[in-house]
């Protein structure tokens, strides 16, 4: 049966309406998502400064400070982190029911998942901004411009992100497994990605290092916005991101899927 | 309105719509298995449209399961769900549209207000505006919550936020109610009150109504029962029909009979 296209903006607008709600009751969420990047910025890069020198490298003109070059870096890890607490969220209300209260809404599956998807890309983002002005008051100087020409940059990373948050949750059976993720996805994500040194760093000490980290869609992620702020476009990692996207969020609609997915079948009686 | 109790429907969501509410809720032969447990064994039954039917089994009986099953969370691994006519296999999404579902867990978001619950709640299934408005304000004054619709959630007691989730489940009008031990965690007078106020539903509305228990005192005299026992229906029918078949005085004595073994033979 075909619905009218009225009920799937009302049904997107109403998940993202619930969410930004969420959001402004979990205050907490909000200070944490912006002091994380913060620490990492003011006392790590501090500290990194005078030992990690960072050569002149596309889209940069001219040398720069260690704590500009780790900003990309940070806003894709305010991502990654919004990502995994939308999907510790989704484990969380599978576990508890509320879940089920969106899966039962008489709308295509894939579609409720994008609806949830977009919600949690839309609180990322206000994350993101807040952190990016008070980077610049701070510390870092960013064209103005870039804060605008990274938007749709910021959407398609952070609707990556999510999707792989979201696949994760497609496949965690019991809340109490979640730190597993944090070790074995968001860490090495992470680290091995160009958001805290350059490729051609990693290269130098590893070549095997390099090649995954080159391969991590995370790298890509933090290129795009790299290129992004300072209004040039990277083709090939916003490709990738594009297709990690596509991937992470086919799986994920696959793991919710009833008839073929992994999403804990549990009997009550 | 959005489905009428002659079986033509539509308007209110501007798509054509068309339930045969007369055919009921047919289920025939579903089977549903985790891995290699079965939870139900070719499970059959009709329920009757406009009426109060009591889904009764013990523990692990698979009430849940069938629940599941009803409301698309899960798919049949053999048989057949109808919805007013309307199979869910092929057509879930419109069978969702006509339903209202209750699940065992409560699933209210308890940092939002009663009525932002019901707003999120109308949105999933495209209401919004005055229209949802109207529904909001119906469905709280039904269930005696209009007065507290701008408190939060974590405010209310456990029998008010069950009522508000019978409130959130009517907001779309639906045709079918689908309850899944929606008493439970509640002190006898508000299971009492919700017992009560889902009658009201079914005799005023004419709502069909699937209530899923295993507590003996929840069937009134007037309803449909189906005893659910091991995966496999035990019996069906009127309270008083599956009364007169197993001999027994009350629901509580047809309940036993039908779910204790029978003691075995002694050895000669």
């Amino acid at each position: 049966m075909r619905r009218p296209a009225g009920i799937y903006l009302t049904c997107m607008v109403g998940v993202l309406w619930r969410e930004a709600l969420r959001f402004i009751h979990q205050r907490e969420r909000f200070v944490a998502a912006l002091v994380r990047p913060l620490i990492w910025l003011l006392i790590f890069a501090a500290g990194f400064r005078s030992i990690l020198g960072v050569s002149i490298q596309p889209p940069y003109a001219t040398y720069i400070t260690y704590e500009t070059y780790i900003v990309p870096g940070l806003i894709a890890m305010i991502q990654l982190f919004n990502g995994m607490q939308s999907s510790l969220a989704m484990v969380y209300d599978r576990e508890m029911g509320s879940m089920r209260v969106l899966l039962t809404a008489p709308l295509p599956r894939w579609y409720l998942l994008a609806s949830k998807l977009m919600a949690g890309t839309a609180v990322s983002l206000l994350q993101v901004y807040a952190f990016l002005i008070v980077a610049e008051l701070v510390l870092v100087d960013l064209p103005p411009l870039g804060f605008l020409a990274v938007l749709p940059v910021l959407l398609l990373t952070g609707l990556m992100l999510g999707a792989l948050g979201m696949l994760l949750s497609s496949t965690i059976r019991q809340l109490e497994n979640f730190a597993g993720i944090m070790n074995f996805v968001i860490f090495p994500m992470f680290f091995l990605s160009s958001a805290l040194y350059p490729l051609w760093r990693m290269q130098e000490s590893s070549d095997l290092i390099y090649r995954i980290s080159s391969a991590n869609p995370f790298t890509h992620a933090v290129e795009s916005l790299r290129f992004a702020l300072y209004l040039e476009v990277e083709p090939t990692s916003l490709g990738i991101v594009a297709g990690a996207l596509v991937v992470f969020f086919g799986l994920a609609v696959w793991g919710y899927d009833p008839r073929k997915g992994l999403v804990h079948r549990r009997g009550k009686g | 309105m959005w489905a009428t109790r002659n079986g033509t429907a539509g308007g209110r969501m501007d798509e054509a719509q068309h339930i045969d509410e007369a055919q009921g809720i047919d289920i025939v032969d579903v089977r549903y298995a985790y891995g290699a447990k079965p939870a139900l064994a070719d499970v059959s039954m009709a329920l009757r449209p406009g009426r109060f039917t009591a889904l009764l089994g013990p523990n692990g009986a698979g009430k849940s399961t069938l629940v599941s099953l009803l409301s698309g969370l899960f798919v049949p691994q053999g048989g057949r769900i109808s919805i007013f006519g309307l199979d869910l296999a092929k057509d879930p999404l419109a069978a969702l549209s006509v339903m209202g579902i209750v699940f065992q867990q409560q699933t209210l978001d308890l940092d939002l207000s009663v009525r932002q619950n019901m707003a999120y709640f109308a949105a999933l299934h495209g209401l919004a505006g005055r229209r949802a408005g109207q529904r909001i304000e119906a469905c709280l004054t039904r269930l005696g919550l209009a007065a507290r619709q701008k408190e939060k959630v974590r405010a209310l007691n456990s029998g008010h936020r069950r009522r508000l989730e019978i409130a959130r489940s009517l907001v779309h009008e639906p045709r079918f109610l689908l309850l899944d031990e929606p008493t439970v965690g509640l002190d006898v007078p508000a299971r009492a009150d919700l017992v009560a106020h889902v009658h009201a539903l079914c005799r005023d509305d004419g709502l069909t109504v699937l209530w899923a228990t295993h507590l003996v005192d929840e069937v009134e005299a007037g309803d449909d029962l189906v005893v659910l026992h091991d995966g496999t229906v035990r019996a069906q029918g009127a309270v008083a029909d599956v009364l007169a078949s197993t001999g027994a005085h009350d629901v509580l004595g047809a309940f036993h009979r039908l779910t204790t073994p029978a003691p075995a033979e002694p050895a000669p």
